[in-house]
């Protein structure tokens, strides 16, 4: 991905390893257990067998030895999902501290009073200036000042909040830099930002998602399935005047029911929230993550995700007979006073063309003529000297220029209104350069489109994803820029009733929409969207409509979002097929040893489906044995797929299922056989059955 | 020998998948008529003449659901009636007896339910008016439920919240599709050399000069049907393997194609329902990779001559023939027998008992995966149930929230579906259990040890699969009445607890919203789904069933060839 994760800390940090260990005993608690039905079975199981150590009659160090696995499995399991809680503990922490107590100064009746800021209520007001920490989240009502907004971004650089307008919402645990602004209270307190990225990061009230719920049925069927199956053996074990020992018959059952997808669920649900914290955004639900890998609508803002902010000049187009270099000296003297983008980009697009330096601008003589809506044109007077002529220099909208000239009695030629025609066809706005009444040609200017985000569309359309630009230009300029940056579909002289109109459509033909929007008026359309990301810069209403908010007031991080949407589910779906498919080998390891000596010929200790003993394990007790001590350690080992994801690729959907079948499935199937048959060797090595 | 088998199953398996697909466009022609057809709708508009105003209301899938069972009930305590009064009722040339209560239940619950688990002989015990009104009535009744519910089903799938009405769809099942097809067969079968009458046994003086009594019938009428709706219940005791229900290689031919025609068109029906052939296509290739792997493994394995001949100086090469007929070969019986189980008929021609035992396995696991092509309309009901699975871990695998046909499959289709495969084997290996384990199951064994085992496993995995066919090991005439009050329950749970939880998972997803469809979307029409779809039914049955199979089949083989 191109972003890269922000502060993520190595897998094996030492700081969230200890705590985590710890917490794996903790998570022991049988009320904690009791919500992930696979772990609690295993628990279950565990218990029996331990018990089992000193009342069944069989080999007490052997079943000592599966009783310890099989807590061992528990433990990694816990261990998994207290290592996924630590790394979000870590930020909530840093989180916490920026939210120590604080007093507000509230206003009452326009007098100030101290108050603790939790005694705050929503629709308070509070005054804050430099130095304060803001007590809540709310909306500046009045004034405008700086804030320090590093707790929360990371960005130390501050922002500027003022009252009225889109950057009017500021957050509790942000502090005044510079002036004075009144905020007015709109969250009550446990409910703000902060207190709702805490929450998410610690996942101590994390709810199951739709997904998580579904694969929890799911595998909760597969262990009543395994469990069917082993307390059914029991009785054909009877039958067969064979009596299979309950350690052993645990042992089988914790081997087949899901351990690993059911040991890893929850940390992979925590690390995929934790995975958009550290990309700073902040999802209100796990629901709306899971939701962000379903969309295949993406509404973009034109300016800024799609193209850098600004227009600039990308192209001199001269007038008959005038040299692009003297059009491109004219247009920079004309522009070398302009201090708006588009006029500095002039300036630099002649230095890379011609390179021509920008003179001094300090010429002594030079008047600039700012531009002003009266004459719609700016440029620079030059008057008369001793080596050379008075100049007078111009750049503005065509029609402005040629009013002009047509004043002065010179010609606008016919070239020239042919390269402005062509310059408005192609999406760009011409700007037509004269000196005195000789118009010297037209100078393009062009929204650019950000480098590699056809590249990024192009993944997009490919992962089932259709874009669509939503711009305020006019449909020809926005046609133009949408063919060039290679999205679906474009909106042009977009208003937010269109846009909440446009997602309502996509939504009633089966689409699912996500979208960015930072301004009040997209509140609705925010809200609408199955998955509506508010910039952090936004209005407080942005920020409630929503259900994450970036806090880079990053557009394109959108197709970020995406992907780790997709991502969660995959590794759920991966690690699924991946457990699953272990049971085969577990089967080949453990049925052959229980079944050893079932229907033996009279003296023969070995019956006939000693033949399915294909692995050639040493006895069945280390055959039993090894299969236990796999199927805890691949929770271990899988620990860090489960923290990262599984690789995503902007692949179709049939080959990204065929590439996951293959190496999740079929390697599902694979790995034990060989991971049993190494660990057997190793417990025969060791004596240790 | 080989090359022989091999052409018999492409003439079997092959002439039945051609003619399969026109068959599956009358299917959908018959159930489902387009709003503009004419004939579809004159016959729509007889129907509901001849039902009454029960067959005028749309139904929803609740109604629809309620309406199936209502129907069953009515006919379940009709078909109850007529056994328990057989004594009396005319039809009776043979003065056929009383029957043992639970026997009644177990027979009724059986037929009703598509079955056909037979604990008794017909020619022995049953009436012709037992045969006729009673058993061949559901014959065709039951097979009609399949096929209305499946239609049902495949409408809630296309999105229409009206599943259309049970009694309308009845009628057509029955009169438009299993009626007209049993009569073609039958005057085939007559054709063949089947008997056909109303006369009672025939009584021959033999060359020794004794009096034979020889069983007889309207043998052509039952075996028709019994076949087309994957019945399976035989005129006689024997079955198919009985000369005068099976008496030439070409009404085996006949008969064995006319098992697997009709689920094998449902698949196309339900394509044509919901408008996914291609979907239809790898889902109809699914089932036949199944039910052809079975095929080729229990041919292969029953080359080989039965264990007897082990110890014996003598070389035989012309495979098992061990309660085969001869007028069969070794070939047709392991062919038959996967074909049987394979769509939930359960007619024999050869006796299962004898198969070897790995080509005994071929059969039970037919009966554990119970949907390659499965019963008439509810085999393909049995595999949707495998799809939601598969759709969901496949989905998820792709990154998203699984869909199937356009529609998301969540918590509540997941916890139906995993209930309806749960149901299934539980109904197998827990009764399975308790009859391994106690003197009801032991007691009437005829076979000790692994091969015993075999034949428990084989009676419950037949009735829970809705199949029908004995292993025959366990006496017909000594089931007791747990095994008949055993057998019953599982049939009927078995039957209709997959019949409703599908419904109300196809109910609740014709109620969602539509997802358009992407490239990131799941394609339930590649290779790549057919492929996910094979491996989780194949993975799921192996998981459920291996113990018990190694219990069973597996440990037998190995006993007799290290």
């Amino acid at each position: 991905m191109p972003s890269t994760e922000h502060n993520a800390p190595s897998l094996l940090d030492g700081s969230i390893i200890g705590p985590a260990i710890i917490g794996a005993f903790t998570k022991l608690d049988p009320r904690a257990l009791v919500r992930n039905p696979v772990m609690f079975v295993t628990a279950v199981g565990a218990v029996l067998t331990t018990i089992g150590i000193v009342t069944a009659d069989g080999d007490r160090g052997f079943i000592f030895q599966l009783a310890l696995w099989l807590w061992f499995t528990v433990l990694f399991a816990n261990f998994a999902e207290a290592v996924a809680e630590g790394r979000g503990k870590a930020q909530a922490e840093s989180l916490r501290r920026a939210r120590r107590e604080t007093t507000a100064r509230r206003l009452v009746n326009g007098r100030e009073e101290q108050v603790a800021a939790t005694l705050l209520q929503k629709g308070d007001t509070v005054v804050c200036e430099v130095g304060d920490i803001i007590p809540a989240d709310g909306e500046v009502i009045e004034g405008i000042a700086s804030v320090n907004e590093a707790a929360i971004t990371g960005e130390s650089a501050p922002v500027i909040r003022e009252a009225g307008g889109d950057r009017s919402a500021v957050t509790g645990g942000t502090t005044v830099i510079s002036d004075r602004i009144v905020v007015r209270v709109t969250m009550e307190r446990g409910a703000g930002f902060l207190d709702r990225m805490i929450a998410m990061v610690e996942g101590a009230r994390r709810q199951k998602t739709p997904n998580e719920i579904a694969l929890t049925i799911l595998l909760s069927a597969f262990t009543l399935i395994f469990l069917l199956v082993c307390v059914t053996l029991w009785p054909f074990g009877f039958y067969a005047g064979t009596s299979f020992s309950v350690p052993v018959l645990i042992a089988l059952l914790v081997c087949l029911i899901p351990t690993t997808i059911g040991g890893l669920l929850s940390a992979i649900g925590i690390s995929g929230i934790d995975r958009l914290i550290r990309r700073n955004v902040m999802a209100t639900s796990g629901r709306a993550v899971e939701a962000a890998g379903d969309v295949d609508v993406l509404l973009l803002d034109k300016t800024g995700t799609i193209t850098l902010g600004n227009r600039m000049a990308t192209e001199f187009h001269p007038a008959p007979g005038v040299a692009a270099e003297r059009l491109a000296d004219a247009a920079q003297l004309a522009s070398l006073a302009d201090e708006t983008p588009e006029g500095r980009s002039i300036v630099v697009l002649a230095k890379e063309k011609f390179n021509l330096r920008g003179r001094e601008v300090a010429e002594p003589h030079a008047v600039f003529v700012p531009f002003t809506a009266q004459t719609r044109m700016s440029g620079v007077d030059f008057p008369a000297l001793a080596d050379q002529p008075a100049r007078s220099i111009r750049k503005g909208a065509s029609d402005t220029i040629k009013a002009m000239v047509e004043r002065l009695g010179g010609q606008f030629p016919e070239a020239v209104t042919r390269s402005v025609d062509e310059v408005a066809r192609s999406g760009g706005t011409p700007l037509v350069v004269v000196e005195g009444r000789e118009v010297l040609g037209v100078v393009q200017l062009k929204d650019v489109v950000k480098g590699g985000i056809k590249d990024r569309f192009a993944q997009l359309r490919q992962m089932g994803i259709r874009t669509v630009m939503i711009t305020g230009d006019n449909p020809l300029t926005a046609a133009s820029i949408a063919a060039e940056a290679g999205v679906d579909d474009f909106m042009a002289e977009a208003t937010p009733e269109m846009k909440l109109e446009l997602i309502r459509r996509e939504q009633a033909g089966g689409h699912l929409v996500a979208m960015t929007g930072d301004g009040t008026n997209d509140a609705p359309a925010l809200a609408q969207a199955d998955v509506g990301v508010a910039m952090n810069t936004g209005t407080q209403a942005a920020r409630e409509a929503g259900n994450m908010v970036d806090l880079d007031s990053n557009p394109t991080k959108l197709m970020e979002i995406v992907e780790i949407g997709k991502q969660l589910i995959m590794t759920r779906g991966a690690l699924t097929t991946f457990s699953i498919g272990n049971d085969v080998a577990k089967y080949f390891a453990i049925l052959p040893a229980m079944f050893a000596a079932v229907y033996a010929a009279d003296g023969a200790t070995n019956g006939p489906l000693s033949a399915l003993n294909i692995m050639a394990l040493a006895s069945p007790q280390s055959a039993i044995l090894s299969a236990v001590i796999f199927n805890a350690l691949i929770i271990v080992v899988l620990i860090p797929i489960a923290l990262r994801g599984v690789a995503y690729r902007a692949i179709g959907a049939a080959a990204l299922l065929r590439r996951n079948l293959l190496i999740y499935g079929l390697g599902g199937v694979v790995a034990p056989f060989i991971g049993i048959k190494l660990i057997d060797l190793i417990l025969s090595a060791l004596h240790l059955v | 020998m080989t090359f022989n088998a091999i052409l018999y199953v492409l003439l079997i398996v092959g002439g039945s998948a051609l003619l399969s697909w026109p068959l599956g466009r009358y299917l959908k022609w018959a159930m489902d008529p387009a709003a503009s057809a004419g004939g579809g709708n004159r016959w729509t508009r007889a129907f509901q003449a001849i039902g009454g105003p029960l067959t005028l209301k749309q139904q929803n899938w609740k109604q629809y659901l309620l309406a199936l069972l209502a129907f069953n009930a009515v006919s379940f305590t009709v078909t109850v009636l007529i056994l328990a009064l057989q004594q009396y009722l005319p039809l009776n040339p043979d003065a056929k007896g009383e029957l043992d209560p639970s026997l009644i239940f177990n027979t009724a619950v059986s037929f009703v339910t598509n079955t056909n688990l037979q604990h008794y002989s017909g020619e022995v015990a049953m009436s012709y008016a037992s045969q006729l009104g009673a058993l061949m009535w559901q014959q065709f009744v039951s097979a009609a439920t399949g096929i209305a519910a499946l239609a049902a089903m495949a409408r809630g799938l296309a999105g229409r919240t009206n599943m259309g009405n049970f009694f309308v769809d009845l009628q057509r099942a029955t009169f438009l599709i299993l009626l007209p097809l049993a009569i073609l067969v039958a005057i085939l079968l007559v054709f063949g050399g089947m008997p056909m009458t109303l006369q009672g046994s025939a009584i021959a003086t033999t060359l020794e000069g004794i009096q034979q009594t020889i069983a007889r019938g309207p043998v052509a009428a039952f075996t028709a049907i019994k076949q087309l709706g994957t019945n399976g219940g035989g005129f006689f005791g024997p079955n198919s393997t009985q000369p005068f229900e099976n008496p030439t290689f070409w009404t085996n031919v006949l008969e064995a194609i006319a098992i697997t025609i009709i689920p094998m068109a449902c698949v196309w029906m339900f394509g044509r329902i919901v408008g996914k052939m291609r979907h239809a296509g790898i889902v109809f290739v699914v089932m036949a990779v199944l039910m052809l792997t079975r095929i080729g493994f229990a041919v292969w394995f029953e080359q080989t001559p039965t264990e007897a001949f082990n110890t014996l100086p003598i070389a035989q090469n012309v495979g098992n023939l061990e309660g085969k007929e001869l007028r069969f070969g070794a070939a047709a019986g392991p062919v038959w027998a996967v074909l049987t189980t394979s769509t939930s008929n359960g007619s024999v021609n050869a006796m299962l008992d004898s198969l070897n035992p790995l080509t005994g396995l071929m059969p039970m696991i037919g009966m554990w995966l119970n949907e390659d092509f499965g019963g008439v309309g509810v085999g393909f009901i049995n595999m949707f149930v495998y799809i939601v699975l598969a759709v969901f871990l496949a989905g998820m695998m792709v990154g998203r929230t699984p869909e199937y046909l356009g529609r998301r499959i969540e918590a509540y289709e997941v916890k139906l579906a995993v209930i309806a495969t749960l149901s299934h084997s539980f109904l197998i290996l827990g009764l399975a259990a308790l009859f391994a384990a106690t003197p009801w199951g032991t007691a009437v064994l005829n076979n000790v040890g692994a091969h015993g085992f075999s034949e428990i496993l084989y009676e419950f995995s037949s009735s829970s699969a809705n199949n029908g066919s004995g292993f025959e090991g366990i006496n017909d005439t000594i089931f007791t009445v747990p095994w008949n009050i055993a057998t019953g329950l599982v049939m009927m749970l078995s039957r209709f607890i997959p019949i409703i939880l599908p419904l109300a998972i196809a109910g609740s997803l014709a109620a969602k919203r539509p997802a358009a469809e992407s490239a990131g979307t799941l394609g339930t029409e590649s290779g790549t789904f057919g492929v996910m779809l094979l491996v989780t039914i194949v993975i799921l049955g192996a998981l459920t069933f291996f113990p018990a199979a190694a219990l069973g089949p597996i440990a037998e083989h190995f006993q007799f060839y290290h």
